[in-house]
């Protein structure tokens, strides 16, 4: 049957099953929103306040669930609001498929009216990116687009399409998405020697040298990084951390990956990692990376890093080896499938006297608390203990990011959404806003810092307008705190640009978006308010005020070795 | 970790608009100045192959290699080792030749590297020379005494010798393959 390029579009994302789409509309994705409301609201829309929340929610949609996001906007500045989204889902593969649509083909490349090169400008910060100009191409294109969005490791996929696309007729075949692989582009794709779709089977050799490293090993360290909450590989990671009996840290991305409160876990690795964390990966002799590229901030020095350790890494994209820090042993493969397989090989080892000499060290930082203030610990630690044991949070980034890491405990894939990566500040609204749309039932709790919120606090009437009960709390130190840290410990507390003695009052914000806000100075006052705001009547904001100076401790510098404790 | 070198990458690409591009970028973003870069359709028109040279120790080029294999519109890669390729370059030189004297000494020195004479006017010589850039060097330092008036290269092409071919399986490949396998 002949359809627009419009209608062929919502097709492609019907068969794909999609039942959400974040978006804002515009002059040249025009006929895609007509598509979208003749298709009688089988798909909902969620309209943000600006593209970059749309791609955030997006983006948190796809991390609490698992499944692809969607994204729509226009030409132009709706296209570039869309860029740090795009690039957060990037750094932490995140699986979101973002559509714009561009000038018609007779204006391109004359700089028309909101005209701007997307797909260039995406092009390193997608996995993928397709410019269709032929409207017989855009439902292989879409189909390819999703594929490749899900597969191996998982990132985003921007398809940008001339207007005169949405509108031109082709011919569309209904097709199941079992089937897409052995039609159009995708076959093409997978023909290719490069592309075969082969039986996701791992090297057996591979697998019986590191069961093998693993029984030789006095003291044997884990890392729990992304790919094991990407691959929703939990059980099985709990079961190879059990069969090996060492410490587990995790990283920002690996939260979740084993259950926080788990008697082998050690807690955060990296910058700010526990103490017992980082000295275990400098005195261990055998240290297992599952889904972790040890970042910068997880391998601080990469010279230094576990020197008395083989250090072996499993990975799912090959060019992830030996990229930062070089390796004694790697797997390729998809985590769930490499640690079952290892889990069939291994048999439980014990490491009794290895374990107690690293929980020697401490697994949390320890604050001085009284009943007068907030400590961000008091503040997470009341939380985790009011809100359900499945709430899902949100974190913008800075101090409060790291404290929420530190100290909620977090035990299932899925449960943090955060960017890890890429760090952006204002992610956090959204990808809450992905999360609740998807998980009604669930409670969502955004943690942000007065710094971060102001960034994309518009998001609060898309919150308000869907009823979408999201509890904010805002961490308002009045200052950017995570720099006046660096500042306070490295700048001779020179406190350039970051003190934040600024409006807006954050309680009458959320009134004015109708909704409720707060401010709380004590553990009393934030217990009763939280309380109210669990019975999920209304979206809330509650700004507690802690201390200007309070620091996330324990503290590495960058570049420096592990152990070389700033602060502790 | 090995010290830098030139090294030689063939790269199979989807012969599409833009590819290009993407290929030449990954290269900058990771920090590397492209030395040489030559392109062309292969015996089946929808392939482009690029030819790429880089500074960079082999453990890097390797890892360049991995990153490239990421890419969708690439179907393969492959370091060539300069012992087992054979690399040619065509460069175009334009010499001024104005007397007689200087006409045949420039001919004459076209002859010992088998390079041939392409354009002829009243004042100058056009001379075409195929080769690695040793060879190139060679005649360049020869030429410059009289007066290059212009020179154009187009990159090093390379091949590998006797029956090795790009497509071939390795171990990194079929790893990789498995990371980027589709649904």
């Amino acid at each position: 049957m002949k359809k627009t390029g419009a209608e062929i579009l919502i097709e492609c994302l019907n068969e794909q099953g999609v039942d959400t789409i974040f978006g804002y509309p515009g002059g040249t994705i025009l006929n895609v929103y007509d598509a979208l409301y003749k298709n009688e609201g089988k798909i909902q829309h969620v309209l943000t306040s600006h593209e970059q929340g749309a791609a955030h929610a997006a983006d948190g949609y796809a991390r609490s669930t698992g499944k692809v996001g969607v994204c729509f906007a226009t030409s132009g500045p709706g296209a570039t609001n869309l860029i740090s989204g795009i690039a957060t889902a990037y750094m932490d593969s995140s699986p979101v498929v973002f559509i714009s649509c561009n000038v018609a083909e007779n204006l391109i490349g004359k700089d028309s009216f909101q005209e701007v090169d997307t797909t260039g400008i995406t092009s390193p910060i997608t996995k993928c990116n397709f410019l269709i100009s032929d409207v017989n191409k855009l439902a292989d294109t879409v189909r390819e687009a999703f594929a490749i969005a899900r597969s191996g490791r998982p990132g985003p996929v921007l398809i940008d399409m001339l207007k005169n696309v949405t509108a031109e007729k082709a011919e569309y075949k209904f097709l199941p998405v079992e089937k897409h692989a052995q039609s159009g582009k995708l076959a093409d794709l997978l023909k290719r020697a490069s592309h075969d779709l082969k039986a996701p089977e791992v090297d057996q050799s591979d697998i019986d040298k590191l069961v093998d490293m693993i029984k030789d090993s006095e003291r044997p360290f884990i890392i729990c990084g992304g790919g094991v909450v990407r691959s929703r590989a939990d059980k099985e990671f709990k079961t190879f951390a059990e069969k090996v009996d060492g410490p587990v840290a995790i990283t920002v991305m690996g939260a979740g990956g084993i259950p926080g409160r788990h008697p082998l876990a050690t807690g955060m690795i990296g910058m700010h990692g526990t103490q017992a964390s980082n000295i275990a990966a400098d005195q261990c002799d055998l240290l297992i990376s599952v889904g972790c590229r040890f970042s910068d901030r997880v391998a601080l020095n990469p010279a230094s890093f576990a020197k008395n350790a083989k250090i072996v890494h499993i990975d799912i994209d090959r060019s992830e080896i030996n990229k930062n820090v070089e390796t004694d042993h790697h797997i390729i493969g998809d985590a769930k499938k490499v640690l079952q397989l290892v889990n069939k090989g291994l048999r439980k080892q014990s490491h009794q006297e290895w374990k107690d000499h690293v929980f020697t060290y401490p697994i949390e930082t320890v604050y001085d608390e009284d009943d007068s203030k907030l400590t961000p610990k008091q503040v997470l630690s009341t939380i985790a203990k009011l809100a359900p044991q499945d709430t899902i949070v949100s974190t913008d980034v800075g101090q409060h990011q790291m404290w929420a890491i530190q100290h909620f405990h977090f035990d299932y894939p899925g449960q943090l959404l955060t960017s890890g990566g890429f760090g952006t500040m204002g992610f956090g609204l959204g990808a809450a806003i992905g999360a609740k749309v998807s998980h009604p039932d669930k409670t969502v709790v955004h943690i942000t810092g007065d710094g971060s919120f102001r960034m994309n606090c518009n998001e609060l009437a898309t919150e308000e307008h869907y009823k979408l009960p999201i509890i904010t709390v805002i961490f308002d130190n009045k200052t950017l705190g995570m720099v006046r840290q660096w500042q306070t410990l490295i700048y001779d507390k020179r406190y350039a640009e970051t003190d934040l003695h600024r409006g807006p009052d954050f309680v009458k914000l959320a009134e004015a978006y109708g909704l409720k806000g707060k401010r709380v100075t004590n553990v009393k006052e934030l217990k009763a308010v939280l309380k109210q705001a669990l019975k999920g009547d209304v979206g809330y904001v509650i700004d507690c005020v802690i201390d200007t100076d309070e620091m996330v401790r324990p503290m590495v510098s960058g570049g420096s070795h592990i152990t070389n404790f700033l602060a502790i | 970790m090995s010290e830098n070198k030139l090294q030689t990458l063939a790269v199979l690409v989807e012969n599409e608009a833009g590819v290009l591009s993407q290929i030449s970028r990954l290269f900058s973003r990771k920090g590397y100045n492209i030395e040489s870069l030559a392109v062309g359709t292969t015996h089946d028109p929808t392939i482009s192959r690029i030819t790429i040279e880089v500074n960079a120790d082999d453990d890097r080029a390797e890892l360049l290699c991995n990153q490239l294999r990421k890419m969708i519109p690439v179907y393969s890669v492959k370091l060539l080792s300069h012992n087992n390729s054979i690399r040619r370059e065509l460069v175009l030189i334009k010499v001024k030749a104005e007397d007689t004297i200087v006409r045949n000494e420039v001919l004459q020195i076209a002859g010992v590297f088998r390079a041939s004479v392409i354009d002829v006017s009243v004042d100058t010589l056009t001379i075409a020379v195929i080769g690695e850039e040793e060879k190139v060097n060679a005649i360049f330092d020869l030429l410059k005494q009289h007066g290059i008036l212009e020179m154009v290269r187009t990159g090093v092409i390379a091949i590998e010798r006797g029956a090795r071919m790009i497509t071939e399986e390795t171990k990194e490949k079929d790893e990789f393959d498995f990371g980027k396998s589709v649904i």
